[in-house]
């Protein structure tokens, strides 16, 4: 069965979104194949938090609602719980187009809440930074810049979590640091579509 | 000894420390040799997907070269992480799926001198391995304090049994090889409906709301079965519903008090392993109660608090009068 949608010669890029997000997913997305029968969003643990649910989400993509479908806060509230993706009917890889929704998001600043975007690109940075994840300075600047007033309820957590030995003060590098940025520095400069 | 090449994950070496401490005590009584991939790097959890997808696979993929470097008697990597799990499955999976991928990977990989050709290994998970390689017999028969009396909730958490690319497992939602194993170690197992929901991931980061509401489901469920503990596969399972449950109870107005452990941790104190070996103390809400109930002794605290001796067993000097000698000296 085919997965791609038929081409087009529209000069309006929003005509061809749908075929943009699939082509920019990390496998065969099947993101055409949706049926908009909606048991994604019936399936969804965090649904009641989302501006639209994974089924409507799709639907403005198809319709070339880009900036709408880009700006809603649905992709940064996905848990990857992957409950959707294993009872679409239609096999969407659903978790993997909330990714690829991100990153378009990011790309074209659209996101409405800073929050998410933020703690995934101070994540990103302390991976190119050391190759490992380092909690403690994700923590301690990610809490500073979006959750001040979480803090004195954290405090007992994060001092927990140093006297439990579960988190380290100093951060931790890889021995292949240069090879590991050799490798993200072109990656950088490569898309899949 | 079965020999495993081992992607340990950022996880087991911090926060999820008792899960590092408890698989190394009890890896030789299961005949599993793990060798760890030299130099591994952070798989990305669930950021750098969202952020970029070349470099978020390469970053993948690098593991996957250097395991498949490395690899000679076996070509299967073991990861204990979901997290990990997932993403070296994800990106061995798609790369064979989509060849374009592959190519541009490979083409970063370059960069590094580094190269890996999809399909190349076998990407598993610790528990798949110690059910289906290990087996269930070999597991009851390393039994020597059986869990008797034990109720335990087995929680898989989301990204072990899902997506599940090889089909690997009896169900994507209702699995029951937790509960088969933690039945082999005498446990009183509860029909958890949980036992593959969300713990909320990284939303206790981001949008705690979210994640509050996610683990109370997941507390208020385990609770209503009486489990004594929750018995966990994940790190981020067991950070989210064990470190933040305190917060989750404030969120709510709520009063639990559910220990979260790792399976091992309860595989260990089964095979009469030292449970002061297994990382108990580690955890935020205590495991003593409900442990000492089957008359295992678990320590609190990680280590008893011992008051750091001083270089002068007297103190700080005192200031004397002229004249008078300072009874410390």
């Amino acid at each position: 069965m085919t997965t791609q949608p038929i081409p087009t010669n529209d000069p309006n890029p929003n005509v061809r979104f749908l075929e943009e997000v699939s082509a920019r997913t990390a496998g065969v997305s099947r993101l055409e194949m949706c049926i908009q029968c909606g048991t994604c969003g019936g399936s969804c643990p965090p649904a009641e938090d989302m501006d639209h649910t994974p089924r409507m989400l799709f639907a403005l993509i198809r319709a070339g609602m880009r900036e709408q479908a880009l700006a809603s806060n649905t992709p940064w509230i996905c848990v990857s719980c992957y409950h959707c993706v294993v009872r679409c009917p239609q096999e969407v890889h659903i978790a993997d187009v909330m990714y690829t929704l991100k990153s378009m998001a990011i790309q074209a600043k659209l996101y409405k809440d800073s929050t998410a975007p933020d703690f995934s690109q101070t994540f990103v940075d302390m991976v190119e930074t050391y190759g490992r994840s380092y909690e403690f300075g994700l923590a301690t600047r990610h809490y500073l810049k979006h959750f001040p007033m979480r803090l004195p309820s954290m405090a007992p957590m994060g001092l927990g979590m140093l006297t439990k030995k579960r988190m380290d003060i100093t951060p931790k590098r890889i021995e292949g640091m240069d090879q590991l940025n050799a490798i993200l520095e072109r990656a950088k400069t490569l898309e899949v579509v | 000894m079965s020999k495993y090449i081992f992607y340990p994950g950022c996880a087991m070496e911090t926060s999820a420390r008792a899960y590092n401490e408890s698989l190394l005590a009890i890896h030789d009584v299961l005949g599993i040799e793990l060798e760890e991939i030299r130099d591994w790097n952070c798989c990305g959890a669930t950021e750098y997907l969202g952020i970029n997808l070349v470099p978020a696979y390469a970053l993948i993929g690098r593991n996957l070269a250097l395991a498949a470097r490395q690899a000679n008697s076996s070509r299967t990597v073991v990861a204990s992480c979901s997290a990990c799990y997932l993403n070296l499955a994800k990106a061995d999976h798609y790369m064979t799926e989509r060849p374009v991928l592959s190519e541009k990977v490979n083409e970063a990989l370059a960069a590094g001198g580094l190269s890996y050709i999809p399909g190349s290994l076998e990407i598993r998970h610790l528990l798949d391995v110690i059910i289906h390689d290990v087996g269930l017999d070999t597991v009851r028969s390393k039994v020597v304090k059986p869990l008797k009396g034990l109720r335990v909730a087995p929680y898989l958490g989301c990204m072990v049994p899902r997506p599940d690319y090889k089909k690997r497992w009896s169900d994507a939602e209702h699995p029951t090889e937790l509960d088969l194993l933690l039945k082999a170690l005498g446990a009183e197992v509860i029909d958890f409906p949980l036992k593959t929901h969300c713990c909320g991931g990284h939303m206790t980061q981001i949008g705690p709301t979210t994640a509050f509401e996610l683990i109370r489901r997941l507390l208020q469920s385990a609770d209503q079965f009486k489990a004594d503990v929750m018995a966990t596969v994940c790190p981020m399972c067991q950070m989210n519903v064990d470190a933040y449950q305190a917060e989750t109870n404030r969120h709510f107005h709520t009063n639990f008090k559910m220990p979260i452990l790792f399976f091992t941790q309860l595989m260990g104190v089964a095979f009469g392993v030292d449970p002061i070996k297994l990382g108990f103390g580690r955890e935020f809400v205590k495991a003593t109660e409900a442990m000492g109930r089957i008359g295992i002794e678990t320590p609190a605290e990680l280590e008893p608090k011992t008051q750091p001796k001083r270089k002068k067993p007297t103190g700080l000097p005192m200031p004397t009068m002229p004249g008078q000698t300072n009874q410390e000296e």
